[in-house]
């Protein structure tokens, strides 16, 4: 069998349609065994639909999809064995004990001495004071811990995390993060799904961009950000015709305006240079500025770029 | 390891089995709710209504049982297709078929403890109803057969709970459809002789399922004459409705269950 093999989970050309939207229109992946892969995408890109096809909750429209060289569709059943999932949406009985969920879990997944695993996950995930109270008192992070800790009950060597740390303070998203790197660090393979590039940069080991229905850019981090915006600079102006005027200053820098706020976003090669050119230019003309931030690259910006190249190429 | 083996779809149910009923008997109220309702109703009747009911020389307890019974698992039905919908809807559903366990003991761990639930609420009203004054004349064969006819009902019912849980988008959805099941015996032989109805609302009573029901199980636990064609219609509906709602239930978690 592939014993040998390194790869963890193989898609290659899956698509999938609901009626006549085409989610998924031929997305190739490889994941590495043992390593961090995070699937990064928008609001309706399709991170679920995969999560849900890997996990053989769906089945594909085409192409194919293997975790551990069994496929989804016709060895789900061997499939399930080795993978545990944590949907989007925590699941946990919220009338039900911390612990009681876990064994339930650990009951299903026939682990003989579950009691002990249960505490050993809830030591781990820092749950042991709230062990024995009931869900629907523990906070949002609290819950999510727990939902994570369910999914480890079974000891699966591959782990599928759909956006762990949407909707989570700094604070526990930090704490999810740690989660994250350890379980990688107990040898599993962890496909997480993230609408956030710094997550993506901090965590995986592989990062894949999932934009209208295929994977736009993919590599590690260091290669995606050679593909990535790094230095955007945003500046809000007093009026409209201020922000038009900076605008055609700047005409050599990547450009996007939102006039909702009379603010531009301009890319730089985040440089010292480039970033007093933009301001010297602003300054010649005597424009006030009303604020200055030098920002994050988000998502939006990485999209707007690499859809930009990809217009271009065309 | 952990692989599945066939031989653990027994193991797996009652593991299920035993997650909803620890659900059932911490839901908030859900168990007070299933004891309050009907012992409030027989109050309602007995105490309030009593001396105007016109049921000749029956008394009023042992008149209303059956049908507080069937009103007492009208009610407890919401909260359990509310459950069973939260599980299909919010997930619970798709974390146990990501799982190595037979898509089927999900649905026999609900169906189970659904049942197990109601036989249960059926206890505790016809205990209540004793502590307020019914004195049923039953023998033990009639018990028998009272207790086959609303375990037939509460089967029927339990399939209805499961293809509603199925069916509606959310809990609310879920928790509304069901309202009608718990205010349906009222329109029935339950409460009042139905030849003291207003003819529309009589026409529909005396053709209700739950009227040959009720008259049944009565005339079962007061040692009443039972003519053949009530306990007929009676069993007949319920095997009708355990029929349709079965079909309806399976083939729509069989549709929620694979796409
Ligand atoms: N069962 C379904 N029926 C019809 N359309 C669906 C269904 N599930 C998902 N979709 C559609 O498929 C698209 C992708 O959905 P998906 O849930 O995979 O996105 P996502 O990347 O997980 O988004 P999010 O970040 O919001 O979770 C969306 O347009 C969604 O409306
Ligand atoms: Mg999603």
């Amino acid at each position: 069998m592939s014993e040998k093999t390194t790869v963890a989970i193989t898609i290659q050309g899956l698509t999938k349609a609901y009626k006549n939207n085409k989610v998924l229109r031929g997305v190739n992946i490889s994941v590495q065994k043992g390593s961090i892969f995070a699937l990064l995408g928008s609001n309706g890109a399709g991170k679920t639909t995969i999560v849900k096809i890997l996990s053989t909750l769906i089945h594909p429209d085409g192409g194919s999809a293997e975790v551990l060289g069994l496929d989804v569709v016709k060895q789900a059943k061997q499939v399930r064995n080795h993978i545990s999932l944590t949907g989007q949406f925590a699941t946990v009985d919220e009338q039900l004990t911390g612990k009681e969920n876990l064994l339930i879990i650990g009951a299903l997944w026939h682990v003989s001495d579950r009691k002990e695993q249960a505490d050993k996950l809830l030591e781990m995930f820092q749950l042991t004071n709230v062990a024995n109270k009931r869900v629907s008192t523990y906070s949002g992070g609290m819950r999510r811990r727990l939902d994570i800790a369910m999914g480890m009950m079974g000891q699966s060597s591959i782990v599928f995390l759909d956006e762990p740390t949407t909707g989570l303070d700094p604070q526990s998203r930090l704490a999810m993060w740690n989660i994250v790197k350890l379980m990688s660090s107990l040898g599993k393979t962890v496909f997480l799904t993230t609408q956030y590039l710094d997550e993506a940069d901090y965590l995986a080991d592989y990062i894949a961009v999932l934009h209208e229905g295929v994977i736009i850019a993919d590599g590690t981090s260091e290669e995606l950000k050679k593909t990535l915006p790094q230095g955007i600079i945003q500046i809000q102006f007093n009026n409209e015709l201020d922000l038009k005027k900076a605008k055609a200053l700047l005409d050599e820098y990547p450009i996007r305006d939102d006039k909702e706020i009379n603010t531009l976003n301009i890319q730089t090669d985040s440089s010292a240079k480039a970033f007093a050119d933009v301001l010297n230019r602003i300054n010649e003309i005597n424009i006030e500025i009303l604020k200055f931030t030098p920002k994050q690259p988000t998502l939006e910006d990485a999209f707007l770029i690499l859809i930009g190249e990809k217009k271009e190429d065309v | 390891m952990r692989y599945s083996k066939e031989g653990w779809f027994l193991r797996d149910s009652i593991t299920l089995f035993e997650r909803c009923i620890m659900l059932a008997f911490r839901s908030p109220g859900a168990i007070g709710l299933a004891f309050i309702a009907p012992a409030s109703i027989m109050a309602v009747f007995v105490y309030v209504f009593g001396g105007a009911l016109d049921i000749g020389d029956v008394s009023v307890v042992d008149y209303i049982v059956p049908g507080v019974v069937l009103l007492t698992i009208g009610q407890s039905a919401a909260p359990i297709s509310v459950r069973f919908n939260n599980d299909m809807t919010k997930g619970v559903i798709d974390r146990f078929r990501a799982m190595p366990i037979a898509k089927s003991s999900i649905l026999i761990g609900h169906v189970t403890a659904t049942v197990l639930q109601n036989v249960i609420s059926v206890a505790a009203t016809i205990g209540v109803s004793l502590l307020v004054g019914f004195r049923p004349q039953a023998g033990l064969i009639d018990w028998l057969m009272a207790a086959g006819i609303m375990l037939l009902y509460i089967i029927a019912i339990m399939w209805l709970t499961v293809f509603v849980g199925l069916f509606a988008k959310d809990s609310e959805g879920a928790s509304s459809m069901m309202t009608l099941l718990g205010t349906l015996p009222f329109l029935s032989s339950g409460f009042t002789p139905t030849d003291t109805m207003p003819v529309a609302l009589r026409i529909f009573a005396e053709n209700q399922p739950m009227t040959p029901i009720i008259n049944s199980v009565r005339a079962l636990l007061l040692g009443e004459l039972l003519d053949d064609r009530t306990l007929q219609l009676a069993l007949f509906w319920c095997v009708l409705m355990i029929v349709i709602f079965y079909i309806s239930a399976l083939l729509i978690y069989k549709r929620r269950t694979t796409k």
